[in-house]
């Protein structure tokens, strides 16, 4: 592995957020207020930056206790990234939306009034 | 007016869930609080874990209360493996429904923390742990993981303190483990949180030797006993060893037990020592002590009693072989099972080890002799003023259990034989002295009872003799000059036997003598009375003769003086 093909890697990365279906799976526990934001944050930025190439489960654990161990959840709720791997984890109401697209690994398109500044 | 308050109802009582582990249900009177919290904590290493996991399988196995173990740590193959050595079949309770783990594993790196959270994912997965089998008993090992992998330590102490009184709220026998930190109990300070019942575990180094020591830093409500208490893991889990409960109101027996030694028996009254007492056999290198307690083990076995041996000098095979030699074959009793050896190097481990494991080889095989050769060698796994403490608690341990303990004492050769360097003079029933007496260029033992409560003991030294049809005691020559033993005391025998012998036939011979004299006297006196009754037949007859011869004469007169016809009745005169 030399420095040119990670480069390269690195440059294909917006063409491959524009192609790869995304997929999420949120954890929450009923419908209180941190699930009902945390979905609301979730729906918004999937609109905003993947529109039409990306899915939302959401998963009750009171009414599917079983999972919350099967899947390793202990904070809620709890995104979860699926695809594209590598699987990735927010835990919290995602209220910042900046660090969320950081989080996973989720780069705004060259449009974006944000400039990748963080980075 | 005195006032009678109205008898505390039950359920205001403090119920306490019995951990199962030896000990520990002694020291807390009854175990942890019952469903209520209670904190493990201590550095790496030190049990807490293990403790956690043995509070949950012995609550399943013994008390029929399921478990849930939520392990932050260790997956649950892990675990599987790590208690498999404690002969704890985990899989075996899991698929019984009696134990579920559940394998808490946060990856730091993989996430990522936004906006506001709780932990409610962990108080689901636990509340479906704890309903899928019915469990009673909870246990969080080793719950600050949370806090490193998790950055808002707001929430999570906060969630934290939900979790507890959640866990209370479901009457939950909860046991959380914690990391020992700098200055406080736990790193992240828990005890704040668990505030029923802290429990301290410590694994401390002193001379390279390692010991186990558990105190019970808190218990709400309820007594419980205050002192660090040394514990041990081996094969069978922990055991605590309840020292404080090791009080002094026991019973006694008037039952005597033979020594194995007749004429030792002798010394004590007849009878031997007494049931359940302490005995110590106190002497310098090579003057048979452990003879003298093979020959108790010995006679006990024989009796049908068990023995159990404790050796920290000689190996089994050794012990055996040496005692064959003087005529005590202990190989019989060890196959019927009535005699157990335990051969370790005091070294090996701890003081408090070696207590804790004579408790519980005594509480399992259940001696009815206890023999320990020697407790001088205990010394060098701590101080002395340690061994002399554990040997304090180990009588009064034996004591209770009516368990005639024997220890035998190496003294120094420099040291005053009456005071052991155990300081263990006052605690002993009755204390044996085996000395050397060196006297004519040999060396002889010489046994005597330095003491004995509550028996006529002999006061008397005697010469102990290791034969090869074994032990005997023989008195020792004493005599006007002084106290005899070995050759000595046979050659002074032998003289006493030749003077005896000299002075009976100097009787025999005047006996003699006199014998000779008195039938020479009777042989006079017999000629005597030859005599004197030869005599007084002459005198007979020459009476006789007179007699007749007078007899005559008047009869010669009276027919003469008929013949005269003169008047002889006037003249009555004999013949001139």
């Amino acid at each position: 592995m030399n420095k040119k093909t990670i480069r390269t890697t690195v440059r294909k990365r917006p063409r491959a957020v524009r192609e790869v279906q995304w997929n999420f799976r949120l954890y929450v526990a009923g419908q209180t207020t941190k699930s009902i934001t945390a979905f609301a944050n979730l729906k918004q930025i999937c609109e905003q930056h993947l529109r039409g190439r990306y899915r939302i489960k959401v998963i009750d654990l009171t009414t599917a206790p079983q999972l919350a161990q099967e899947d390793q959840i202990v904070a809620l709720p709890t995104l979860i990234r699926q695809l594209p791997v590598p699987v990735r984890r927010v835990i919290g109401d995602l209220s910042n939306a900046e660090r969320v697209l950081i989080g996973l690994d989720l780069s705004p398109p060259p449009a974006t009034p944000h400039p990748r500044s963080s980075e | 007016m005195p006032k009678r308050h109205p008898p505390i109802a039950a359920t205001d009582r403090l119920s306490k869930a019995q951990t199962g582990i030896a000990g520990f249900d002694d020291i807390t009177g009854g175990g942890l609080p019952a469903g209520r919290p209670s904190l493990i904590c201590g550095s790496a290493g030190c049990g807490k874990s293990l403790f956690g996991i043995e509070f949950l399988v012995r609550g399943a196995t013994q008390f029929g209360e399921p478990g849930v173990l939520m392990s932050f740590e260790e997956s649950a193959a892990d675990i599987r493996k790590n208690v498999s050595s404690l002969g704890f079949n985990i899989a075996d309770l899991v698929a019984h429904r009696q134990l579920v783990i559940d394998h808490v594993s946060i990856e730091r790196s993989e996430i990522e923390e936004n906006g506001d959270y709780d932990l409610e994912g962990l108080f689901i997965r636990l509340g479906h742990a704890i309903d899928s089998i019915g469990a009673k008993r909870v246990v969080l090992d080793t719950l600050e993981a949370l806090f490193s992998s998790m950055n808002n330590q707001a929430i999570i102490r906060a969630e934290l303190r939900r979790l507890f009184a959640w866990l209370k709220a479901r009457g939950m026998t909860t046991v959380i483990t914690g990391e020992r930190g700098e200055g406080s109990m736990t790193r992240q300070g828990l005890e704040e949180y668990v505030s029923d019942c802290v429990v301290l575990l410590d694994h401390r180094v002193i001379g390279q030797i390692s010991t186990r020591r558990l105190r019970i830093v808190k218990y709400r409500g309820s007594t419980h006993g205050a002192n660090e208490y040394p514990f041990l893991i081996d094969t069978k889990g922990i055991s605590v060893l309840p020292l404080s409960s090791a009080s002094m109101n026991y019973s006694v027996s008037n039952d005597r037990v033979p020594t194995g030694i007749p004429e030792l028996d002798e010394m004590l009254s007849g009878k031997g020592f007494y049931r359940g007492s302490t005995i110590m056999l106190s002497g310098t290198a090579g003057t048979g002590k452990s003879s003298v307690a093979a020959s108790f083990a010995h006679s006990t076995c024989s009796r049908g009693g068990r023995c159990m041996y404790f050796s920290f000098e000689e190996s089994e095979a050794q012990i055996l072989r040496n005692m064959r030699s003087i005529g005590l074959d202990l190989a019989p009793h060890v196959r019927a099972g009535l005699l157990q050896f335990h051969a370790t190097r005091p070294t090996v481990h701890g003081l408090e080890m070696h207590l804790v494991q004579l408790h519980r080889l005594v509480d399992e095989f259940k001696p009815a002799v206890v023999i320990l050769d020697p407790v001088t060698n205990l010394a060098s796994a701590g101080s002395i003023v340690e061994s002399n403490n554990m040997l304090i608690r180990l009588v009064d341990f034996l004591r209770k259990r009516g368990t005639t303990a024997f220890f035998i004492s190496l003294a120094g050769g420099g040291n005053v034989p009456e005071a052991t360097e155990e300081g263990m003079s006052s605690i002993v029933d009755t204390w044996l002295l085996l000395r050397d007496i060196e006297f004519g260029g040999e060396r002889n033992r010489g046994l005597y009872v330095l003491k004995s409560r509550g028996m006529a003991h002999s006061n008397q030294v005697r010469e102990f003799l290791i034969t090869s049809k074994g032990l005997r005691l023989v008195p020792t020559y004493l005599g006007s000059t002084g106290v005899l033993t070995g050759s000595a005391r046979l050659i002074q025998e032998a003289n006493d036997a030749a003077q005896a012998t000299s002075l009976s036939e100097e009787v025999e011979r005047k006996q003699l003598v006199l014998d000779y004299r008195r039938q020479a006297v009777e042989a006079q006196i017999e000629a005597l009375r030859a005599g004197f009754e030869a005599e007084s037949k002459e005198f007979g007859r020459v009476l006789a003769n007179h007699q007749s011869k007078t007899d005559q004469i008047l009869t010669d007169r009276l027919a003469t003086a008929k013949s005269r016809h003169a008047g002889l009745a006037k003249k009555q005169r004999g013949p001139r």
